[in-house]
């Protein structure tokens, strides 16, 4: 297998060299303005996850989209119906199918809790056991480990819109009373949200892909905008150290916000020095 | 009245999808031919590629598969009219797995025209997958990281790929992308870090969110959905798919915006109704 | 150690490509390229992964007999008999494989995308009514960019697509702008959560 890794990178000797000229520097001066903005950032979030490890309460305000959630599961147990958790289309390298991941193991927990079946249609097979430990891992915090069905993690299909159709097939025959889409979604967010709306589900919805927002927007109940996604793990659990990592990105925000206040106030006043730190090469 | 208002208030879909439909299909038939004038970032597009010494080679990134053909596929086509007018060598390169297939088409019809050879005019690397790594590792060595090409032939025995070793061998980045990997990706890892000219051609839907990136100058230039694409074809001189589609996206738009107006009308003279009743 | 390696290995990746940003040295950059080409390699190998998943699944799905057998029977077909004649005959234009993709595979995919000019009309009637004053300003400003966008915009009034072109690079690109800033800074605290180990849901129990 190394032998094949090997041939696989060097299938023929490359006609040149892949850098003609070198650089002995450790540190590029052209992007000290990220390093210092990432710096700040880190030292914000690592601040107040030490404050709410102490003990601290922090305030989060309401997330209608999250409140939702439980909502919806009740309506769900209810019904006698499933919950229907669709994780995005996309792999484990995006941001997005993590934060998913994470409110999913959320939903599991709270799921076990009224014995609803949860379905998880996965896209790409690196994203599968993935999904399978944070459902499970929700089964057990939940204490009915036994109550977890690995067949309801499914792996539907890597193509988009064959794995969409799937989804609608799903939510047609299965009639799932609550939907969840959180994740990474592209073009088949509308044909799902669409779908789900004429089975008569509750639908919460949560991207970071902008161009996806108004199709949620408009079709589902409820719909968590970019950064109330990746709040969502630390609002459904609570955990300190979640809170204090999103009050830290929170003052990461003001101070940014700050910065846009002033530069714009500075460049109405010809003052350029203020823009040129935020250039980056 | 009262009925009709709320037939319409509680509308079956069913009725928006057959007038959609037809919205959609007729004017394909019978051709409006309404005219349309072009934007600045599609302007942007055309006017970088047309910079661009003749004879120099171009990257053509194909990042989309066939369910964005009929916005992608006539940027793309469009393109390459461009290019092969000026006798520009085109390398493409796609990031979708069912890319390659769609623009081979693209490529050998346009090759035919203008009588290209491959190989020598143009060359289809085919699929990488790997996303953001393989643009970085393209960055590093482009022969390394699509050492055959579509077909199979090694790179080093394709003429049109002599002396190019990475990105500053190119003269520009031409990409037209339907979701990720695609421009936004091609922006971050490539043009950031390279600083090349880049061209973008990408669906409506994805476009507005590239406009900070066109404002910022890192893209110069941007088509967005089957308008961009037509008004390209505009500027290329060319009758493609775009143009005849636009006619089609027209009337559906009027008939959708027809729907929000009728929808409307029912639920406010409906409520008026109700008050009254209620009185 | 079934949780610490993966923790370890994380944080070590996560370090080394936040650093290749900020680091030009050569030889620190030939280490990057060296690991893009492994990542390249293990992504690729997802497709076999991937392969036998499907495979694994829906044989055991026909072994139990379940309702809708008949389709995974269909599916596995449909799998076996593309991967076999792509690589028997090759993928290239005029070969078996490239007549199933261009006659069928792309006409479905296109079908597929074609149901969403149906599905926005749809949504657009049932959730563009003016309930409220944002609803009003969301339908409002819809109605000026869908008619603002095709040329039936320019002939009703000349500068319509220079007011719709204004409406999206103004006040859509800040709201835009907006969303963008604060989904990078969750990514980014998310991602240091996964990289320094605070966030490891999807490792398992503690």
């Amino acid at each position: 297998m190394l032998i094949s890794l090997g041939l696989a990178i060097a299938q023929e000797p490359a006609p040149a060299q892949t850098q003609s000229t070198s650089d002995s520097r450790w540190f590029d001066d052209n992007r000290w303005n990220v390093f210092l903005t990432l710096v700040i950032i880190f030292f914000l979030i690592i601040y107040f996850i030490e404050k709410a490890k102490k003990g601290k309460n922090l305030f989060v305000r309401r997330i209608a989209g999250l409140d939702a959630i439980e909502e919806a599961v009740g309506r769900a147990t209810e019904m006698g119906k499933p919950i229907l958790y669709v994780p995005g289309i996309d792999d484990m390298n995006n941001i997005q199918t993590v934060a998913s991941m994470i409110i999913l193991g959320n939903v599991a927990r709270t799921v076990a809790q009224y014995d609803t079946p949860l379905i998880v249609p996965i896209r790409l097979p690196f994203v599968l056991p993935v999904a399978e430990e944070s459902v499970k891992q929700g089964y057990m915090a939940a204490g009915r480990p036994e109550a977890f069905q690995k067949d309801n993690i499914r792996f539907i299909s890597d193509e988009q819109f064959a794995y969409a159709a799937g989804i609608n097939g799903i939510m047609l025959r299965e009639r799932p009373a609550a939907n969840l889409f959180l994740g990474s979604f592209f073009a088949e967010s509308l044909v799902l949200a669409e779908t789900g709306f004429s089975t008569g589900a509750i639908q919460v919805a949560g991207t970071a892909n902008i161009h996806q927002l108004p199709f949620f927007v408009v079709a589902c109940d409820y719909t968590l905008i970019g950064e109330e996604l990746f709040a969502a793990s630390a609002y459904l659990s609570r955990e300190p150290k979640l809170l204090g990592a999103l009050k830290g990105s929170d003052y990461a925000k003001g101070i940014i916000l700050a910065a846009l206040i002033l530069g714009a106030i500075l460049i109405s006043f010809n003052v350029e020095w203020f823009k040129d730190w935020f250039f980056v090469e | 009245m009262k009925k009709l208002l709320e037939f319409i208030n509680n509308l079956d879909r069913r009725w928006i999808f057959l007038f959609i439909g037809l919205a959609v299909s007729l004017p394909l038939f019978f051709p409006l031919g309404i005219d349309f004038t072009v934007s600045h970032p599609v302007q942007g597009f055309y006017d970088t590629i047309e910079k661009v010494p003749n004879g120099s080679k171009i990257l053509m990134s194909c990042d989309y598969d066939p369910g964005s053909l009929p916005e992608l596929y006539p940027m793309t086509v469009a393109a390459l009219e461009q290019m092969f007018r000026k006798d520009l060598k085109v390398i493409v390169t796609c990031l979708w797995p069912a890319g390659p297939p769609v623009v081979e088409r693209a490529l050998n019809h346009m090759a035919f025209e203008y009588k290209k050879e491959k190989g020598i005019d143009f060359v289809n690397l085919g699929f990488k997958e790997g996303r953001e790594v393989v643009m970085v590792s393209m960055g590093a060595s482009i022969p390394n990281t699509f050492p055959t090409d579509y077909n199979g032939t090694p790179v080093t025995q394709i003429q049109i790929m002599q002396g190019v070793t990475n990105f500053k061998d190119l003269a520009m980045i031409v990409n037209i992308s339907a979701g990720y990997p695609g421009t936004k990706e091609w922006v971050q890892q490539v043009q950031a870090r390279y600083n090349i000219d880049l061209v973008s051609g990408c669906t409506a839907v994805s476009a507005p969110e590239f406009y900070p990136y066109y404002q910022t100058g890192q893209l110069k230039g941007l088509l967005g959905g089957m308008k961009g694409a037509a008004e390209y074809e505009k500027l290329v001189g060319v009758m493609g798919l775009g143009t005849r589609g636009m006619d089609a996206q027209s009337v559906s738009h009027l008939t959708v915006f027809f729907f929000i107006l009728i929808g409307n009308l029912a639920y406010f003279v409906l409520r008026a109704l109700k008050g009254k009743e209620v009185k | 150690m079934r949780k610490e390696v993966p923790l370890i290995i994380t944080f070590l990746a996560g370090a080394f490509f936040i650093a290749d940003y900020f680091v030009p040295h050569t030889g620190f950059s030939h280490i990057a390229e060296t690991i893009n080409g492994w990542t390249i390699i293990v992504i690729t190998f997802a497709y076999v992964l991937g392969v036998a998943n499907v495979t694994r699944v829906n044989l055991d799905y026909i072994q139990r007999k379940g309702k809708d057998t008949p389709y995974k029977i269909i599916l596995l077909i449909c799998l076996l008999f593309m991967m076999t004649v792509g690589i028997v005959w090759g993928i290239a234009e005029g070969t078996i494989f490239d007549w199933f993709f261009i006659n069928i595979y792309v006409p479905m995919q296109s079908m597929m995308f074609a149901l969403l000019a149906f599905y926005i009309a749809s949504a657009a009637f049932r959730a563009f009514r003016i309930r409220s004053t944002q609803a009003a300003l969301l339908a409002i400003t819809a109605v000026l960019v869908m008619i603002g966008r095709v040329p039936i915009g320019e002939a009703i009034w000349k500068d319509f697509s220079n007011f719709a072109e204004w409406i999206m690079n103004v006040p859509q690109l800040a709201g835009k702008r907006a969303i963008l800033i604060g989904a990078a800074l969750g990514a980014i605290s998310t991602g240091l959560k996964v990289i320094v180990g605070l966030e490891r849901t999807h490792l398992g129990a503690d």
